[in-house]
């Protein structure tokens, strides 16, 4: 029995272990949480429909986190990486809409099909800014978003028995029998079917966790730290800078797409007026206030960011103030020095308690 | 003290590493900075297990040899071959697979990673696991990571540092973070090993116990150690053969005693006698 808590002790919660320990707790609690809350009535619909969304965001914080937490490369446009997982997710679920009716495997399809060309995507705009040393990253993903916008805007897409159409800037489709337009340009897409699921996104929530832990826990993951740490030391020692935050940085992507399938798929209408810059900067928050290069706390950021300025609704006008003096509020609690003297003494305790413990026991 | 021997070609190596290609060979090495000559015409040989010093005053332009060796920068003419293999038009990655680790003047660590990490991070030639075997974990990637581990550990108990193997590297004392650094260049298998003023900022003692810790890994490894020092004592004990440069130019190679009572050595460190 000894052997077992020693087992599992060391397994998961020694060292820096702790951290993924918590978010698989976190997240399989909250499951739990929504879904017996659910069963037993006592969410609010509005309440209801903010879970898929909040998956989503978990998602691609996680995914952000890797870029600018684990690998130092700022990126102000992953709700670009996002929009293109969306409109894909779509495009693919509504071509393949009379072939496979089954929706959970239309999701699946959809989301690897967007995790595809959003990682695409990635690779385009790594391949040339990666190889330059400095925070050049942030300007091109900050224009790529706004391009990737732009771009959404004017694809008008649809089919019919004879095939699909596809025009850009003007409507010029010119659809025949059995017509379905899937994009219309500005107004995105409309007549969704909605398949995304709450426990999609959890499933979803979990793979992404496994990618991101395993990643940085193996050979890969210790050199995209190194290289954020010291770039020359990594290429004295071998390590292909470039091709590395390429790695991470295609990865990222690759997850943001995903979360942007299951967000596009929950609403029946989606415009790409929604993936601007303004959501980046959002998804930013979540990752920096959760502390970079730590997963557990950009959960926890995520979810009490998220659903704190949509139960302020009540304030109206007055919502986003608030909300901005949470945020600062926040900021200057977490780095306060009292507190965190405060934390060092207690935790310093706990671990004082444990080695006694341990003594005791041996 | 080991007896030095000449090669056909004209280079002094020690006599055990005679039969074997030499480790290194610069010839007519030389780097400008837009119209600074910082480096010109090096020419240098080091054996199979030579150690060898390069001293000089300050700015004489030793770093950057290291840094032109190491692909750094790209020399603006000259050979590098290294174990035989042309490395001159090769990047720093590639030099580094080549062969050639090295330390740095002002340590580069990995300061938010741990002291095993470090290491491991340098190993990247005997992992040959892929990023998606990484995620998936597969049987290969459990294999070589306990591998890793194992390396890691024996590498670290060169110095005594392995029951440091958790602590973060930037929270070392500075003394031992210029051992990891060393331990780090060594865990990629290097045939020579590049150290950038490892004694800077030791005290006599730890000193000594680096003298010992270099010759102990030149004979276990079986590599050619280079170093850049100014504590004279460290280069006059362990140096076999020495190389000495004063602004960009080699003045003087020898052993340490010829090096001694060489004048143009002396009087680059110390001055011309006005009287002499």
């Amino acid at each position: 029995m000894a052997k077992v808590t020693e087992l599992l002790k060391n397994r998961f919660f020694s060292g820096k272990k702790v951290n993924r320990t918590v978010s698989y707790l976190l997240v399989i609690f909250g499951y739990v949480l929504m879904i017996i809350l659910m069963k037993a009535g006592m969410l609010t619909s509005h309440f209801t429909s903010l879970l898929v969304p909040l998956t989503s965001y978990i998602v691609i914080a996680i995914a952000l986190n890797l870029t600018v937490g684990f690998s130092g490369e700022l990126s102000l446009g992953h709700a670009g990486f996002m929009g293109v997982g969306a409109f894909s997710a779509v495009i693919i679920s509504g071509l393949l809409l009379p072939y496979v009716p089954n929706t959970t495997l239309r999701l699946i399809i959809a989301m690897l099909g967007a995790a595809l060309v959003s990682s695409l995507f990635g690779a385009i705009i790594g391949i040339p800014v990666l190889k330059l040393e400095g925070d050049y990253l942030a300007i091109v993903t900050l224009a790529f978003n706004q391009i990737i916008k732009t771009i959404i805007n004017s694809i008008y897409l649809g089919y019919d028995n004879n095939g699909i159409q596809i025009s850009f800037v003007k409507n010029k489709l010119n659809l025949g029998e059995g017509a379905v337009t899937i994009l219309k340009g500005p107004i995105g897409a409309n007549g969704i079917k909605r398949i995304s699921t709450f426990t999609a996104g959890f499933i979803l929530i979990l793979i992404t966790l496994l990618v991101v832990y395993n990643l940085i826990y193996s050979r890969k993951g210790r050199d995209i730290m190194a290289c954020r740490d010291n770039r020359i030391a990594a290429e004295s020692v071998g390590i292909n800078v470039t091709n590395i935050k390429l790695e991470a940085f295609v990865i990222s992507a690759a997850l943001a797409g995903c979360a942007g399938a299951l967000y596009g798929l929950n609403y029946s209408t989606l415009t790409p007026a929604k993936f601007d810059y303004n959501l980046s900067i959002m998804i930013l928050v979540y990752v920096v206030l959760g502390g970079l290069g730590n997963i557990a706390g950009t959960i926890i950021s995520t979810v009490i960011l998220y659903i704190l300025p949509e139960q302020l609704r009540f304030l109206q006008d007055y919502r986003m103030i608030i909300y901005a003096v949470v945020l600062i509020g926040i900021m200057l609690l977490t780095n306060n020095s009292w507190f965190k003297v405060q934390y060092y003494k207690i935790s310093k305790r706990i671990r004082k308690k444990m080695r006694e413990k341990k003594g005791a026991a041996a | 003290m080991t007896k030095m021997v000449t090669y056909p070609s004209g280079a002094i190596v020690p006599e055990r590493d005679l039969g074997y290609t030499p480790v290194l060979e610069a010839l007519h090495l030389g780097i400008d900075f837009g119209g600074l000559t910082a480096v010109d015409d090096f020419n240098l040989i080091v054996g199979k297990t030579e150690i060898a010093g390069l001293i000089g005053p300050n700015g004489a332009g030793k770093t950057t040899v290291f840094n032109l060796l190491t692909k750094v920068y790209q020399p603006t003419r000259g050979t590098i071959l290294l174990d035989g293999q042309d490395t001159s038009k090769m990047t720093t990655v590639d030099a580094n697979r080549a062969g050639i680790a090295r330390t740095f003047q002002n340590i580069r660590l990995f300061n938010n990673l741990s002291v095993e990490d470090n290491v491991k991070v340098a190993m990247g030639k005997s992992y040959s696991y892929s990023t998606l075997g990484g995620i998936i974990r597969s049987p290969r990637y459990y294999r070589q990571e306990e591998e890793a581990h194992e390396r890691a550990l024996e590498l670290l108990r060169i110095f005594d540092m392995q029951n440091l193997a958790e602590t973060a590297a930037g929270n070392l004392p500075y003394g031992a973070q210029r051992r990891l650094e060393i331990i780090r260049a060594l865990a990629s298998r290097p045939k020579l090993l590049l150290l950038d003023e490892p004694a800077a900022g030791m005290n006599p003692v730890e000193t000594q116990e680096l003298m010992d810790n270099i010759i102990k890994i030149r004979d276990e490894f079986k590599i050619a150690v280079m170093l850049i020092e100014h504590d004279m004592k460290l280069v006059m004990g362990i140096c076999e053969g020495i190389a000495v440069l004063n602004y960009g130019r080699i003045i003087a190679k020898g052993t340490p005693e010829q090096i001694k009572s060489n004048p143009e050595v002396i009087e680059a460190y110390l001055g011309k006698n006005r009287e002499g």
